[in-house]
């Protein structure tokens, strides 16, 4: 007699899809299936296979490739999969393996094509379902692990240790000791308002173990003065509720270990950056110190392997374009400077002080994956060619061919330090902008702008930002220099034809595709630092530039904000479409195929460029060239 | 039926019995049981079989469901898996009643073991079978079948439970363990299962143990055998 197979339905019917069906169907779907081992490792279906079952997790788990073998998704008991290929010519397009041993029930096609057609919701899961389902997956884990979700109050592991400003130092260290702590808050007592409130912790400084030892100990300072002559004073904190990410940025940036968190401005905490390390290890953070511990090219080679996989992992994690773009920059900014630190090792301590400029992407915070090396050097005014000419020519080279190696191939415009003509002193760099910006020609200008995204990265970091600040100041008052610049800024237009359809490359190897970069992002950016400069920003990122120029208010209304969203939107789809162009193993480029995009997409993409277009008519009337 | 010695040969065995057998039932299944020496756990076709008794005594205890789910190396067939329940002569005891959740009225309204045995051993017919502890299986089956036909069955079987006392019950380490006291690694179906991270079935049934049965051998080739092994190698 046929045999109903009740332990198998009651199973299936935990779980989407099944659940959706009536217990009649159910028993039939159990009686129905067939069941394999897959020990550990095996695959259950290759690439190509054909398919003829959707297979159900009964125990164990499951992972799930790209072509490429990049994971694709991580399933487990009650989840299905194989419903793509039964959709799709019963052809495998994403290969499956047993993570553990399994057991798996097979839905014959047949059946799976019943049920698909007589239950709805059944179809919608399998069907419509299963990209969100994926996503929701995705989301799932995000919440659970991931720096650009979770805040910084969870971090938090104890209430903070403060001590009031007027005690000694030794009284400091002595708190640090008893309460273990590597980092102590400093508050000075503010008393309530009128007679009734409580007085309140007013957070004035900070003093942690590295600042007893540089700014005590080795000072000889004596241990009874007041904490707060040793503390760092108004120290950098972040609100509660800010995501672990903006946390680690912060203390890249500004190389802090230490940073107080609080609530209404009250300390609620300290974190540290060994907490973040501790709470994921696999981030762009954690690449950034490898980078720091390396010893050689050859080592440095290695880590930059993991780049594009911390970038996609970034993307996935729906981090935003200027977090990744952040994030990056960091990372290219620490191989320069590991760089210069071996060659330093290597070829001795500089004869003059020098500043390494990045220049670029880099310097604007925006870099993504492919990048070409921009950099410079600031050299000290006592710099004599004949004598230390040398030695910067050896520095740069070392510096440049690492960074090829390290994939920020060499500038093709040869816009690196290794050319004598990119390695100046403080006065000559100071003439030559004097030069560009006194007599402005457009044609010289168009291959010099990108210098006007200047910053340090190594060395006399603080020449870069007194250069800058030189720059902006002749720049704002130079009407002609910013005609000019504003020209060059509308050489390149949205590809938008004249019934806003798009209009795309037509021939060679990237015909019917737009590069985004070419006409989104850098026309952009160009159109931000025209405005920059007009009103004396020293900001570099195009972000924080913005809110400077909306600040100024030259701008008409809501045009920053709707600039803001553009760039940002323009940047993500760029960043999105790296994205695939690493899981598929392809070639990362800037070209996106606008026949591959949702209407939705498509629609938002033009009013991007839309916007683009309307701010450049708005910057040839603002800056009219004579 | 007696240890099976290293001279006892099953092809021997089975060739005369399909010889010297009357029934023509039994004759038939002898005859579709004579598989080549050759023949290698890919290759063959399997079928999981398990009953549920009253006992564990053949001669007082009985039959009380039967369950069989054919399979190879790569696919259980649960769709063409089979369930009886049979009505013993004696009664039913209310605790194998809470063991197997059979009820009295489905045990009496179900047939005897005479009218499903053709059934049962058409179904096992051209197949290796499996069962988890043969000693059941075995001396269950023959008394039934004697009782039925008047002639005795035996034929090989793959026993999933021997094949893991071969891993943790035959080796030096199980001998020292028992000569020191030493708790021995459990062979029961349930705990056999787990350690090949298979699952734990709340159901106990003739049909969900055969389907348990059928899993565990898959596992224990996976891990443990090439499937260039003679199933000969390997039978009881």
């Amino acid at each position: 007699m046929e045999a109903e197979q009740i332990e198998i339905a009651e199973f299936l019917g935990r779980y989407p899809p099944f659940s959706f069906l009536p217990e009649k169907t159910l028993n039939l779907v159990a009686a129905s299936l067939e069941i394999s081992y897959y020990r550990q490792g095996a695959d259950v279906y290759k690439f190509g296979d054909e398919i003829h079952d959707l297979c159900f997790i009964r125990s164990g788990s499951i992972e799930i490739y790209r072509r490429n073998g990049v994971l694709y998704n991580r399933l487990s008991v009650g989840d299905v999969f194989g419903q793509l290929g039964l959709l799709m010519n019963n052809r495998i397009r994403l290969p499956s393996r047993a993570l553990e041993d399994s057991l798996i029930y097979f839905v014959p096609e047949t059946l799976f094509n019943e049920l698909c057609d007589n239950y709805d919701e059944f179809a919608y899961f399998v069907e419509v379902d299963d990209k969100r389902k994926m996503n929701k997956e995705i989301q799932q884990k995000r919440e659970e692990n991931d720096l650009s979700s979770v805040k910084v109050s969870t971090l938090i592991a104890r209430p903070p240790i403060m001590i009031s400003s007027d005690a000694s130092i030794r009284q400091a260290a002595s708190v640090m000791t008893d309460e273990s702590v590597s980092s102590l808050l400093i508050y000075d007592e503010i008393a309530p308002v009128e007679d009734f409130g409580d007085s309140f912790k007013h957070l004035v400084g900070i003093l942690t173990d590295r600042d007893l030892r540089t700014r005590v100990v080795s000072q000889g300072v004596d241990l009874d003065s007041a904490v707060s002559s040793v503390m760092t004073q108004t120290p950098k904190t972040l609100d509660k509720d800010t995501f672990v990410f903006e946390a680690m940025l912060m203390m890249l940036r500004f190389n802090l270990h230490h940073l107080p968190i609080v609530e209404n401005n009250v300390p609620i905490g300290v974190i540290a950056i060994s907490d973040i390390v501790r709470y994921e290890s696999k981030n762009s953070l954690y690449i950034v110190g490898l980078i720091h511990r390396q010893h050689s090219i050859e080592e440095l080679v290695q880590v930059s392997k993991d780049v594009p996989s911390c970038f996609v992992r970034m993307v996935r994690q729906e981090s935003s374009a200027q977090m990744v773009g952040s994030a990056m920059s960091v990372i290219g900014r620490s191989f320069k400077q590991r760089l210069l630190e071996l060659a330093e090792e290597k070829l001795g301590p500089p004869p003059v002080p020098y500043c390494f400029l990045a220049l670029g992407s880099m310097a604007r915070d925006e870099q993504l994956l492919i990048t070409d090396q921009d950099n410079a050097l600031i050299l000290s005014n006592d710099y004599n060619p004949r004598q230390h000419n040398e030695y910067f020519e050896a520095l740069t080279e070392f510096v440049s061919e690492g960074l090829d190696k390290c994939g920020y191939p060499y500038c093709t415009g040869r816009i690196m330090a290794t050319n004598p003509r990119w390695r100046k002193t403080i006065s000559e760099w100071r003439e030559c902008f004097a030069d560009w910006i006194d007599v402005p020609n457009p044609d010289a200008l168009l291959n010099s702008s990108v210098f006007f995204d200047l910053e340090g990265v190594w060395g006399k970091t603080e020449w870069a930002d007194e250069l800058y600040r030189f720059i902006v100041n002749r720049a704002k008052n130079s009407p002609k220099f910013l005609a000019s610049l504003s020209r060059n800024a509308l050489l390149r237009t949205p590809p938008l034809g004249f019934f806003k359809e798009f209009v795309m490359e037509k021939d060679g190897e990237h015909r019917r595709t737009i590069n985004l970069k070419r006409r989104g992002t850098a026309p952009l950016v160009d159109l931000i630092r025209v405005h920059a400069l007009a009103v004396g920003s020293t900001s570099r990122n195009s972000i924080d530039r913005l809110d400077d120029v909306i600040k100024s208010g030259i701008l008409p209304d809501k045009r920053g904000q709707e600039l803001k969203y553009a760039l940002e939107y323009l940047a993500m789809v760029r960043i999105r479409h790296q994205v695939e162009d690493v899981e598929d193993g392809s070639e990362v480029d800037n070209n996106i195929e606008p026949d591959t995009l949702s209407d939705i997409e498509r629609r938002n993409l033009k009013e991007a460029f839309n916007v683009l277009s309307n701010s450049q008519r708005f910057l040839k009337y603002r800056y009219p060239f004579s | 039926m007696a240890r099976v010695s290293d001279a006892f040969s099953w092809h021997e065995f089975i060739r005369q019995e399909t010889a010297s057998v009357n029934s023509p039932l039994l004759k038939s299944f002898y005859a579709s049981q004579n598989f080549s020496e050759d023949l290698t756990l890919d290759q063959a076709e399997f079928v999981a079989l398990d009953f549920e008794t009253t006992g564990l005594d053949p001669k007082t205890d009985e039959i009380v469901s039967i369950g069989l789910v054919p399979f190879n190396l790569k696919r259980i067939k649960v769709a063409e898996a089979k369930h009886w329940i049979v009505r013993p002569k004696c009664k039913l005891s209310d605790d194998s009643i809470v063991i197997h959740g059979i009820t009295h009225s489905e045990v009496s309204s179900a047939p005897r073991i005479s009218e499903v045995l053709e059934q049962v051993l058409k179904a096992l017919e051209g197949k290796v079978v499996v069962v988890h502890y043969q000693y059941i299986e075995r001396q269950f089956l023959n008394r039934a079948v004697e009782g039925v036909l008047g002639e005795e069955l035996w034929f090989p079987m793959l026993d999933t439970m021997r094949l893991e006392a071969m891993l943790y019950r035959d080796g030096w380490r199980t001998k020292l363990k028992r000569l020191f006291g030493s708790k021995l690694v459990s062979i029961r179906l349930v705990d056999s299962r787990l350690r090949y991270g298979l699952p734990r079935y709340h159901m106990h049934s003739a049909m969900t143990d055969a389907i348990a049965t059928a899993e565990l051998l898959q596992a224990q080739i996976r891990h443990r055998f090439d499937e260039s092994v003679r199933v000969t190698d390997l039978w009881q």
